[in-house]
């Protein structure tokens, strides 16, 4: 019983330290990335990772009580809705014309070729007109 | 080890403000705040087994709520000036205030 003990408290240890350090990373690369769609992709590693590896700690710490039953509530609802509103965050972003970094050189060469096979259209339509 | 953690997250914490305050655009400063959000859930979870008690949790949850409807709420706004009824009407834009629909009905 006390090796189970024993093993149970490593193993929530190793969760809380692991934990911490992915809310350690994901902060530092929140306040240190330059663009926002990098942004997103630090957060959601905060906010999925440690989370989950916190709150599994917490619960090992917590033993058979009625703590660990909200703690699994916090879990599942945090994990829900976490990706939820990065999720959101993001589309809205994408929306209202953010374009990450390089993405307008793509949207240019869509749009040349989407002129010259309005050109072709036009002059297929008309073949005969400036000859008359 | 839960100080090492309260710790962590608190460190955390101060980098994400120093994020939402200095974010260029408004969307970093909603990404960062439901960040922060989600860390003061995870550091009031730690803190009540830090000092013993973890009662704190009740709170806790309570702020994860706040916290996604809070979220969705920015962003809805800023999407469509407006936080009440924004569904759509027949001409495709949400409707103004007060004003009357297709059908007569004040909605």
């Amino acid at each position: 019983m006390s090796i189970l003990n024993l093993v149970f408290e490593i193993f929530s240890w190793v969760a809380i330290l692991l934990g911490s350090a992915f809310m350690v990373i994901g902060a530092i690369g929140t306040l240190r990335f330059p663009d926002f769609w990098s942004r997103v992709h630090a957060v959601s590693v905060a906010d999925s990772a440690g989370m989950l590896l916190l709150t599994l700690g917490m619960c090992i710490q917590g033993g058979f009580t009625l703590v660990t039953v909200k703690l699994i509530i916090i879990g599942i609802f945090l994990f829900i809705t976490g990706p939820t509103a990065t999720h959101a965050v993001a589309n809205a972003a994408l929306v209202s014309g953010f374009l990450p970094k390089g993405a307008d050189r793509f949207r240019r060469k869509i749009v040349i070729a989407d002129n010259a096979a309005k050109k072709a259209k036009k002059k297929k339509r008309s073949p005969l007109k400036g000859m008359l | 080890m839960f100080a090492v953690a309260a710790i962590a997250l608190f460190i955390g914490m101060i980098m994400i403000l120093i994020r939402l305050y200095a974010g260029p655009t408004l969307y970093d400063r909603v990404l960062s705040l439901n960040a922060f959000g989600t860390y003061t859930v995870l550091f009031i979870g730690i803190l009540g087994f830090l000092t013993g008690r973890p009662d704190f949790l009740d709170v806790a949850l309570l702020y994860a709520l706040i916290n996604f409807a809070g979220t969705i709420a920015v962003l809805k706004y800023f999407r469509y000036r407006a936080i009440g009824d924004t569904s759509p009407t027949p001409s495709g834009k949400p409707m103004a205030k007060g004003k009357l629909n297709d059908q007569g009905a004040k909605s």
